[in-house]
Parts: structure tokens; C-alpha cells; sequence
């Protein structure tokens, strides 16, 4: 079995999930926080990708990043950035298409905390990064795993993005999803059932962590 | 001398209002702030806090100028001298009793401040607990001892002990008095307990819609001083009953139940839930050890 397109899956989901982790807490306090007249706005594009069809996203993305467009051409120029059909161009797509499963969890946990314990940490002349690191990221600990393991699970299970965006290129774009449709199609069903099996174990595996984190059985057990 | 002039509007249960305050408080007293909720009081430790941000005034401590809206001058909560604690006790649940502490510590001073308080607060055994397994008097201490730690020359108590029962607060009350003379602080306490009040409190300022209507002594503030009773409690009425041409009055004084019989005419001006002065005159009282 070629184990390339899990392995790739498996790299994807991570820088996917660490680049969400880094942009999600920013713009989850915002979010949480302001009473700006834009966060209307705001919350609907980042709660986007949970009803629009992925193709759409990957439609709108493969013209964005196609070096006849304007962005594609800028990002050729300056950068020598390629996007369409490249690794690079799947991750930002991914993270595009996952940011509400961790900004959704990071928002509604940092909204719980008590007002007082920001003010507490204020009078006490603590900076807002400080604050941030030391008292509120601490303290929805829970949210942070949510997030974190639905968006690794919710990119190990893209494929219309994912397609649309990166087609199936092995080694490089060919991803488990991916190599499940080509498999069938070529009516290889050992090889897509192994895959499938892979991903559905990962899948299990990566939930079951969260729900026994987040309910308190595993601290039970080693008590 | 604290000196407090501000003024701030603020939205109040019934619309905006302006908290108006003009008040100048003496280094070592222990100020309560009392009046309905709502009237501005936690507005008030807020904006001494810097919390929040009055339109216009000048909060001024000992020589220091806190607050100045006319040269600009707005210091941070954190470059204010104050330690704070709050009704819900804003302990920090990832962190122990001690690491609390510590983190309220100014950066660079000595940790021995934090075993002594710890002391104070009568909390050795428990300092590596989480606040969580606490019981609510032992968090309040906590959270009075943290207030503590960077050595505030102020201190504002938001109903600190509200959330407790009645034999835990007054061997609370006990801390804080301790604790506000041991550290020579200038307290403000935000309360509605009378005893509490007339037990900790040097001065009461007396807050309605934004404004102060009296400061004065506790002693003059509870005891309406044209009665001359002997025998003066304050409780709330529980049950109001008409029988034949008079009214038997049920009150609650502390945790006891009081009949009172009263006439229509006093009985017209009463409701259930009214806050009242129960006073008793021309009696000798009769003390007997039980």
C-alpha cells in the first residue's frame, strides 16, 4: 500500500490545525470582546465554510489563486508562490475551510470566564498578553482541545476543497480523501479500504481523546 | 487625605444617571458604601480602581494624582496602589493558593510577603490547593490576601462577604479588620449588613441614584436619632396580618421572627419586604447569663 497520501493527510491536518491555533485566538478574543458594529460581518465569514459547499470555496479559491488572476500573478511575481494545485494552496484553503471549528470553541470559552478575572489581573497592573497567557488560555484549556482536535479531524476528512484546489497530484496534493475517490474509481476496492479504514480509526481515535479529556475520565483514571 | 471628585454617567436600572461623587476620606478609615443596588456603588470602586473611566474629576491619594481630567492625567489599574476584591472572589481557577498570591505580586518583590499573609489568613496547610476545593469562606480569604500581596495603600471590598453564611462572615469581618489595621489601609467596603457595617465601618457614605446623600458615622447613620430607645433593631418585614382593628407585624431581626402589633394608620404605610427600625422605649431590660 502507498502510505504517502496518509501521511500527507496527516501533515496537512497538522500545520493546518497549528497555523488555526496561532490566528484563532487573536480573532476569537476579538470576537469575544468587542462591540464593534463589524463583528456581525465578521462572525458570518468566519461561520462560512459550516454551509457553503466546498466546492464553492474551492471554486472561488482555485480562480484567486490561478496565475491568470491578479492575486496569483502578484503572488508569482513577489513571491514565487505557485498556489493552485500545491501543497501550500491546500493548507491555506484548509485553514480557510476549518477556522470556525476552532474559532467557535475559543470564542464561546473566552466569553464564559468571569469579567472579574480580567479586572482582577488588571488591578493587579498584569499586561493584556499576560493576562491572556497566564490567566484566560489557561482556563478554557477544554475549548482549546475542541478546537484543536475538531479542526485536525475536520481537515483529515476534507475532500471538495481539497479537490477542487488541489486535484490529485501524488506526493503532493494526493491526500487520503483523495486517494479513496481515485481508488473506487478505478474500481481498486482493497486499496480504498484500507484507506477508508485508516481514516476512520484516526477519526474515532481523535474524538474518543476529547471526550475522555474534556469529561474527566482520563484524570479519574490515573487518580 | 483621598480626595474624590468625579463625575460619570452611567446606565442604571432606571435609565442613564450621573454618579456624582465630592467626597474627602482620611488616611485609615474604613469607608462603607451603602444604598440600593443599582445606586453606583460598585460603579464607584470601579472608576477608583481605574476600571473604569469618570468624564471629568480628579481622584488624588495622599500626594499621588490618580485620575485628573483636566491635565489628562488617567494612571493605569495596575500603577494605582489598590488591591481589590470582588463579590464573585475572581480567584484564578488554573493556579494554586499560593501561585494566586504570587501572581499578584509586583515584579521583582519578595516572596516572603506571600508566606506571611498566607499565615494571616490562617490557610498553611491548604496554600497548594486549587481554589475549586475550597469552601467559600476559605476562597474569600484567599482572594482577601491576594488583594494584599502588592501592597496597596488602598483596598476595595465589592460585597465581599455576601455570598457567605452568617457565622462565617463575622469571623470574616474579624480578617478584614485585622488585615485593614495590620496594613494600615484605607478601605472602602461596599455592604448592606447593618451589623457588619456598624461592626467594621468608621464612615458611612450613603449612595441613592448616583449621589450621596449623607456620610456620616455609623452610630448616627442606623440610629434615627430622634427616637430614644433603648432597645433599636433593624429587620425586614415578613408577614403583615389584619386582625379585628389592629395589624400584627412580623419582622425579622437577624435570623429571629418578631410579632409587632401596630394600629391601620402605621399599618398603611408598611409593606411586606420594607426594611424598618424596631425600637423599644420605657422598658428596663433584664440581662440574665444562659
Amino acid at each position: 500500500m502507498d502510505w504517502t497520501p496518509i501521511s500527507l493527510t496527516l501533515k496537512l491536518a497538522s500545520i493546518t490545525t497549528v497555523v488555526l491555533l496561532i490566528i484563532s485566538i487573536p480573532l476569537g478574543k476579538w470576537l469575544a470582546f468587542t462591540s464593534s458594529r463589524i463583528k456581525p460581518f465578521m462572525e458570518t465569514l468566519v461561520s462560512m465554510p459550516l454551509v457553503l459547499p466546498p466546492t464553492v470555496l474551492g471554486f472561488y479559491l482555485l480562480l484567486a489563486f490561478s496565475p491568470d488572476s491578479q492575486l496569483g500573478q502578484i503572488l508569482e511575481q513577489w513571491f514565487g508562490l505557485r498556489l493552485a494545485f500545491s501543497f501550500p494552496g491546500l493548507v491555506i484553503a484548509s485553514v480557510i475551510y476549518s477556522l470556525p471549528f476552532m474559532v467557535h470553541p475559543i470564542q464561546s470559552g473566552l466569553t464564559s470566564l468571569s469579567p472579574s478575572l480580567l479586572d482582577a489581573s488588571k488591578v493587579m497592573g498584569k499586561s493584556y498578553l499576560t493576562t491572556l497567557f497566564r490567566v484566560e488560555l489557561p482556563n478554557i484549556k477544554p475549548s482549546l482541545l475542541t478546537g484543536i482536535v475538531l479542526s485536525f479531524a475536520h481537515t483529515l476528512g476534507e475532500f471538495g476543497v481539497v479537490l477542487m484546489i488541489g486535484g490529485s497530484i501524488p506526493d503532493r496534493t494526493r491526500v487520503a480523501s483523495i486517494a479513496i475517490y481515485d481508488e473506487v474509481e478505478a474500481l481498486n476496492y482493497g486499496a480504498a479500504h484500507q484507506y477508508s479504514l485508516i481514516l476512520l480509526t484516526l477519526a474515532f481515535l481523535v474524538l474518543l481523546l476529547v471526550y475522555l479529556v474534556n469529561g474527566g475520565y482520563l484524570k479519574r483514571f490515573w487518580q | 487625605m483621598i480626595n474624590i471628585q468625579i463625575s460619570k454617567l452611567l446606565d442604571g436600572p432606571n435609565g442613564t444617571m450621573q454618579l456624582q461623587i465630592d467626597q474627602r476620606i482620611e488616611h485609615g478609615h474604613l469607608v462603607t458604601l451603602y444604598g440600593k443596588s443599582g445606586a453606583g456603588k460598585t460603579s464607584l470602586l470601579r472608576v477608583l480602581a481605574g476600571l473604569m473611566t469618570p468624564e471629568s474629576g480628579l481622584i488624588q491619594v495622599h500626594d499621588e494624582v490618580w485620575f485628573d481630567s483636566k491635565k489628562g492625567i488617567n494612571e493605569k489599574p495596575g500603577n494605582r496602589s489598590i488591591g481589590m476584591v470582588f463579590q464573585s472572589f475572581a480567584l484564578f481557577p488554573n493556579m494554586t493558593v499560593r501561585e494566586n498570591l504570587i501572581y499578584g505580586l509586583k515584579h521583582g518583590s519578595n516572596k516572603g510577603l506571600v508566606d506571611e499573609l498566607i499565615e494571616v489568613i490562617e490557610l498553611n496547610g491548604l496554600s497548594d490547593r486549587k481554589p475549586a476545593t475550597l469552601s467559600g469562606g476559605q476562597q474569600q480569604r484567599v482572594a482577601l490576601a491576594r488583594a494584599l500581596v502588592a501592597r496597596p495603600k488602598i483596598l476595595l471590598l465589592d460585597e465581599p462577604l455576601s455570598a457567605l453564611d452568617q457565622v462565617m462572615r463575622i469571623k470574616l469581618q474579624d480578617y478584614i479588620l485585622e488585615i485593614h489595621r495590620r496594613f494600615e489601609l484605607t478601605t472602602f467596603l461596599v455592604s448592606h449588613d447593618v451589623g457588619e457595617i456598624l461592626k467594621l465601618s468608621d464612615l458611612v457614605i450613603h449612595l441613592e441614584d448616583g449621589q450621596v446623600l449623607s456620610t456620616q458615622t455609623p452610630g448616627d447613620f442606623f440610629s434615627h436619632r430622634h427616637l430614644s430607645g433603648k432597645f433599636q433593631f433593624i429587620g425586614e418585614i415578613i408577614e403583615l396580618v389584619a386582625e379585628d382593628v389592629i395589624f400584627v407585624v412580623t419582622v425579622l431581626i437577624g435570623n429571629q421572627l418578631v410579632k409587632i402589633i401596630v394600629d391601620g394608620n402605621t399599618a398603611s404605610d408598611l409593606a411586606i419586604g420594607d426594611r424598618v427600625l424596631v425600637a423599644s422605649k420605657a422598658f428596663n431590660p433584664v440581662i440574665k447569663k444562659i
